[in-house]
């Protein structure tokens, strides 16, 4: 979340699409509840299904799954066509009068660049046009036709209301009437805020999705304010920790990036992320990665890392390619994975296509699998009849399970969807020889060190030199690690304007990042935690619900990251002049007086740099800016362009029928066995999706009675007319196949299911919930990732599971 | 269970006055559905599953969301979901939570047999005793909503208590508590019904012209009350009742019929006695055998 | 003294007993459930529980021996003209003027009334009493019917119960009665008065 929960409620208009934060976030969809009662705001909802927070809405506006681009694309022509764009914003605030390189084009559904045969683009013509001072050339009147503005108005000038109506489904009245109160928040005074989940992220255009909502947002001056921002409702109470502590396979903590194989220069490596400002005055945070990096080499390897041995770079593994889930469990298929350790995972229920993970499990010669509960992925090699019909006797896979604690079970963090850490303590003792997570990593570090001392082995440096200073070596505790990652001064660290003055005394903890060195006199686990367990003590566990400016900033409950700032961009809520655009709900403001921003927020920006200063609200941009040129971040192109699932009804790409290449995710990696096993709509004619309900999380209330009470049976949700269509009856065994298997579940005929009609046909829908499998106390059912194909976005390589071809029979 | 024997307005089965010393007895509480703000998550009967230590059966879907899918002994309360179209093409998904209304005249307590097995306490709030309890069923024929439950596993009555024993101690329900969205609110009556009064001003004002407040009158209002978009139209609601009574019925047996059937057997063997007393014995002289 | 007329056998008189024992039984239970006044009866049964559980059982042995015990009287409860005679003097009969009565036989029209009335009453107590039966077939039928089922069962009741108070009155009122059912036998003397044209049939005077 750009913003937080809380914050929600100063909002005027809720968009929930590709999420239904009412279902999956039930707590948080409060403060969307509050903001319809106290501010009158108005919450439209966009989702192939009627959900339960469409029963919320006071709008509802159905959409084909997986063609929200095309819908937001929509959006975005008619904002741009009707001008109804907070203009001072997107001048100042935005890549808006940025002049693109000549070279730059899109035609036919694809940018220049385009290599067929590798699936990638070589992105050198997207890019700026770089003056001879070294900074971007900009059209401020925005006339000049290669300037930002003007190529993305050509380019969604496609994307017309009857554009979309094809592609989406959605009626035109409809569309209009969704676009008509967006465009309202373009007023400095209304905001909008978008919450999104994994109903945008689980396509293989899905990075691209999030990154069109945030373009609409931007045209309307709704990032940066209370009340707006993009809003990734986190579908796991931690994921958002996930990703900050970078347990992806391509990052470190602090989305600090691990080095590629062409990257074995340190001095290269540093250097090309240490950004330098594209326009002048402008901050470009990411100047400090250097610092960012050293500390956490420090951090991670304590004394044997120095300036001489570049901190360590050559104990950083190198990435010949990425290694993703997808990519992993396709390595495994092919039998180069010899064992593999599952924690906190369930593999078998939680990735594409079932039958290719059991067949790929199958070839590990071990698995060791993590995790308090006895998950599918443990048990894959039993037959568990119709629900998991595999021949033990074929499966060599020795399975180790290694029971750990929940949450409730141990100290700890968590961190929400608004970047909150909140620290949490131990509710209960675990059961029986049940150890905490760290306990069992640090048992196998530490047996895995002790062999390395003792055998030697193929480069065992990384592993003997990292830095194991906990008190009890075998069971580093949550509070040892919470204030490693939040960091230390090694040694004093100094004002670097009066280096006479101390900032933090050697062995104190760091107060923030900005008390970070790249001289090795500091360490930090994660440079966006530092501050989080400074001197003061554990600000995580802080609960002071005080907010003393009334607009739900507060500050002193818990911790957020990046330095306690809960709205970030927050800079961009005032004008170019400093005044907060809306004073009723000011987060932050030039307080000329003092010579320095404050507010109910803490501020993202330079604390002292004066408007005049002309520094701009997005820091961590070498722009200062905001992009909707997106340069060379994407895979698919700088502009965000729709693309069919890959099992798709429709022939074509409707934007771009006369070339084929372009139905779906030209950029999209999609690995050679795949492509024969893509569904095809005479086989498979319906559109399916894939989804959590309210009453269970994922696949681990099914071991919940209470939770199984509640929603005990698999089922599917089929629309009346389908129902009617087949002769299905509520509460009939219905068989829903795919291209990659099947699955038996009681149908749920529901008008909240209506077929579209999708470039002149009608298409009917079919929704899997995902909960059941052959675990648990719920009723034995189907895994829903049975039906899903094995393919991913291209940037993030998330499976596509909300947008795939079924066929249906009753049973 | 819980509150005072001091703060019992009415008492099954008790033809004498309840007691009535306090000087302005409890102040009448109420719980708020407000329809229009709930969610369908089922909090609430998780809520209440775990404050009364109840578990039902892991049962099977039917082809809906409801589940479990009607109340029972160990379900008190439970989420209807209904699929309505008021307008064309504007489909609404209205999910009401059902249970216990606590009635301010309670069917199931006029018809209790069992002297205190059914109590209404000075808040509003009606609880079941169940340690009084005969499992006779009669609270079912007396209720206008169809709510107690006969436990198959000990034959006795069970239903919302409106958890009389949080709210005795000044906590709210449990289902209260739990609701993420505040869609269930809980207070003073007065304080319910004002507040009930922003809300539907606030549906109205989004073009539910007819929203309104369910406390009907023909039970003498309820101290569970719902916030309706459609207050027009309650049976959109999973059958919400449109004006429910106490069936005639359960009133003409537990009401004049109760003491005059009684009466009229104590009047029969009265009338037999005064006969013997003044008209005799028939007694057959044996001489009559020679007429 | 004369020879004294057999008027019912042991298996008779066993059968009304066994109705009469179950009926008492199932009237004093079911008043205990009727009105708080007399829901102490339920001690005589062990509590309330127990007298809910006992009731329907006792309902339905009454139930069952009443059937048997009305197919045995059956033929000799069909109305005859003496019948109406009897009835029209009806306040004669209450004030003890049996002077000049018609000639009745095994039974006169009271006691036709009170058979009828227990023939319809019985049955219907047998099935308003299963619709309302916790915790087997209740369950299985729906409130509205639940409600009427209360009623009816309640209605069904008292009437019973006043035939039977009528019928235990004038038992002890008609001197020489009891002795019908306790030993079988009824006095000639009871016999040529009350039912004379009985008598004939059993004595051929």
């Amino acid at each position: 979340m750009t913003n937080h929960w809380v914050d929600i409620k100063n909002t005027d208009l809720v968009l929930i699409m590709g999420g239904n934060a009412a279902e999956a976030h039930p707590c948080g969809f409060k403060w969307v509840t509050e903001a319809k009662a106290h501010r009158k705001a108005r919450l439209i909802v966009v989702d192939p299904r009627f959900t339960r927070s469409a029963a919320m809405s006071d709008f509802y506006a159905p959409i084909r799954a997986g063609s929200d681009i095309a819908f937001l694309g929509g959006v975005i022509n008619y904002l741009l066509g009707h001008d109804r764009i907070h203009h001072e914003y997107v001048k100042h605030y935005t890549d808006f009068s940025f002049l693109v390189k000549d070279e730059f084009a899109f035609a036919n559904g694809l940018f220049t660049g385009y290599d067929a045969e590798k699936r990638k683009y070589d992105k050198s013509s997207w890019g700026y046009q770089i003056g001879d001072d070294g900074y971007v050339r900009v059209d401020p009147t925005l006339q000049n036709p290669r300037c930002v503005y003007q190529l993305m108005k050509a380019h969604y000038s496609r994307y017309t209301p009857e554009m979309v109506a094809t592609i989406c489904g959605t009626p035109k009245e409809a569309f209009l009437k969704v676009c008509a109160a967006i465009a309202d928040t373009a007023a400095p005074d209304k905001t909008m805020t978008i919450m999104y989940a994994l109903g945008w992220t689980q396509h293989s255009v899905g990075s691209q999705m999030i990154r069109t909502g945030a373009m609409v947002q931007l045209l309307l001056g709704n990032i940066g304010v209370a009340g707006g921002g993009m809003n990734a409702l986190r579908g796991h109470s931690n994921i958002q920790g996930l990703t900050d502590l970078g347990l992806l396979s391509n990052l470190m903590p602090g989305y600090l990036t691990l080095p590629n194989d062409a990257e074995q220069d340190y001095a290269a490596y540093v250097g090309k992320r240490t950004l330098k400002p594209l326009r002048p005055g402008q901050l470009s945070y990411w100047q400090n990665y250097p610092r960012f990096h050293v500390s956490l080499m420090k951090a991670w390897f304590g004394d044997a890392v120095t300036a001489d041995n570049n901190w360590g770079y050559d104990w950083l593994p190198k990435l010949d390619k990425g290694y993703d889930l997808m990519q992993m469990f396709e390595d495994m298929g092919q039998g180069k994975v010899n064992g593999y350790v599952c924690q906190g995972f369930n593999p078998l229920g939680s990735a594409p296509c079932k039958v290719k993970v059991s067949n790929s499990l199958s070839k590990l010669k071990f698995m060791v699998v993590i995790d308090p509960l006895v998950t599918e992925t443990s048990e894959f090699w039993q037959n568990h009849g119709e629900y998991n019909d595999v021949d033990p006797a074929k499966i060599q896979t020795e399975v180790f399970r290694l029971p750990s604690t929940c949450f409730a079970e141990e100290n700890g963090s968590l961190i929400n969807s608004g970047r909150w850490l909140q620290w949490h303590w131990k509710a209960a003792e675990p059961p029986a020889e049940t150890l905490s997570d760290q306990e069992i990593m640090a048992g196998i570090f530490l047996r895995v060190r002790a062999l390395y001392q003792k055998e030697g082995g193929a480069f065992p440096d990384p592993i003997l030199n990292v830095a194991w200073k906990y008190k009890i070596p075998s069971f580093p505790s949550p509070e040892e690690l919470a204030r490693e990652f939040s960091g230390k001064a090694l040694k004093d660290v100094t004002d670097p304007k009066d280096p006479g003055r101390v900032l933090v005394k050697a062995g104190e903890q760091l107060s923030g990042f900005a008390d970070l060195r790249d001289d090795g006199s500091t360490s930090c686990g994660c440079w966006l935690f530092a501050g989080s367990w400074s001197e003061k003590g554990n600000l995580m566990a802080r609960r002071d619900n005080a907010d003393p400016y009334g607009v739900g900033q507060t500050l002193n409950w818990a911790y957020a990251w990046p330095a306690n700032r809960r709205i970030l961009y927050n800079r961009a809520s005032c004008d170019p002049s400093g005044k907060p655009y809306d004073p009723t709900r000011a987060i932050v403001a030039w307080d000329a007086a003092a010579g320095k921003w404050g507010g109910a927020d803490v501020p993202d920006f330079k604390i002292d740099s004066a408007p005049q200063d002309g520094m701009n609200p997005f820091i961590m941009n070498p722009e200062g800016v905001a992009r909707f040129f997106a340069v060379d971040a994407m895979a698919e192109g700088p502009f965000p362009e729709h693309y069919e699932p890959f099992e798709t009804p429709l022939a074509v790409n409707p934007l771009s029928p006369k070339n084929p290449e372009v139905r779906s995710n030209p950029a999209a990696r999609v690995f050679k066995d795949i492509w024969p096993t893509l569904g095809k709509p005479d086989a498979f004619p319906y559109v399916c999706t894939t989804y959590r309900l309210t009453e269970h999380f994922h696949f681990w209330t099914q071991h919940v009675r209470l939770d199984a009470i509640l929603q005990p049976e698999q089922f599917v949700e089929i629309g009346e007319e389908l129902a009617k269509e087949k002769g299905i009856k509520a509460g009939d065994h219905v068989r829903v196949k795919s291209s990659h298997g099947f699955i038996v579940a009681v149908a749920v005929v529901t008008k909240r299911l209506k077929a579209l009609t999708i470039d002149g046909r009608k298409t009917h829908t079919v929704g899997v919930p995902i909960h059941w499998g052959f675990m648990g106390l719920t009723r034995n059912g189907y895994i829903a990732n049975t039906l899903t194909p094995y393919v991913a976005d291209a940037n993030s390589q998330t499976p596509e599971f909300k947008a795939f071809l079924v066929n249906l029979e009753k049973v | 269970m819980a509150l005072q024997s001091l703060d019992i307005k009415a008492r099954s089965a008790t033809t004498t006055p309840p007691p009535d010393v306090r000087a302005r007895g409890a102040v009448p509480v109420a719980k708020l559905i407000d329809i229009s703000k709930c969610i369908g998550c089922k909090a609430c009967q998780v809520a209440c599953m775990e404050w009364n230590d109840l578990r039902d059966e892991v049962g099977t879907n039917a082809g809906t969301y409801d589940n479990p899918r009607d109340l029972t002994a160990q379900s008190w309360t439970v989420m209807r979901f209904s699929e309505v179209e008021v307008e064309q093409d504007r489909l609404e998904w209205l999910i009401r939570k059902d249970g216990c209304m606590h009635c301010a005249d309670p069917g199931c307590l006029k018809a209790c047999p069992a002297p205190g097995a059914i109590v209404q306490y000075a808040n509003g709030i009606v609880d079941f005793h169940e340690e009084h309890c005969i499992g006779c069923g009669y609270c079912i024929t007396g209720c206008p909503f169809n709510i107690p439950r006969i436990s198959q596993k000990d034959s006795k009555a069970y239903k919302c208590t409106l958890c009389s024993d949080r709210v005795a101690i000044g906590l709210e329900p449990a289902c209260i508590k739990t609701c993420p969205t505040g869609a269930l609110v809980f207070g003073t009556k007065d304080d319910m019904v004002l507040h009930a009064e922003g809300r539907i001003a606030d549906l109205k004002e989004r073009g539910y012209s007819h929203a309104a407040l369910y406390d009907p009158k023909g039970v003498g209002g309820t101290h569970v009350m719902y916030v309706l978009q459609h207050g027009d139209k309650p049976e959109l609601y999973a059958n919400l009742p449109r004006d429910p009574s106490i069936s005639p019925l359960v009133s003409l047996w537990k009401g004049v019929t109760k003491p005059l059937m009684s009466f009229g057997l104590g009047l029969a063997v009265f009338a037999g006695f005064f006969h013997y007393v003044t008209a005799g014995p028939k007694e057959v002289e044996e001489e009559e055998k020679t007429d | 003294m004369s020879k004294p007329v057999q008027r019912y056998t042991a298996r008779e008189r066993s059968n009304h007993w066994i109705v009469a024992i179950a009926f008492v039984l199932a009237g004093l239970s079911g008043l205990a459930l009727f009105h708080p006044a007399f829901f102490f009866l339920t001690n005589l049964f062990g509590g309330g529980p127990w007298t809910r559980i006992l009731h329907p059982f006792i309902g339905v042995v009454l139930f069952l021996f009443f059937m048997a015990m009305a197919a045995r009287f059956w033929r000799f409860n069909h109305f005859t003209a003496a019948d109406r005679q009897w009835m029209a003097r009806i306040g004669d009969v209450i004030r003890n003027r049996d002077r000049g009565l018609p000639e009745i036989g095994k039974y006169n029209a009271g006691q036709k009334y009170l058979f009828w009335t227990m023939v319809v009453s019985i049955p219907l107590l047998l099935l308003s009493g299963i619709v309302v039966w916790q915790p087997w077939f209740a369950p299985y039928f729906p409130i509205w019917l639940l409600r009427i089922a209360v009623v009816v069962h309640a209605l069904a009741a008292w009437i019973m119960i006043l035939g039977i108070i009528v019928h235990v009155y004038a038992a002890i009122w008609v001197k020489g009665s009891v002795r019908a059912m306790t030993r079988g036998t009824v006095s000639e003397a009871w016999a040529k008065h009350h039912h004379r044209a009985w008598y004939r049939q059993m004595t051929g005077k």
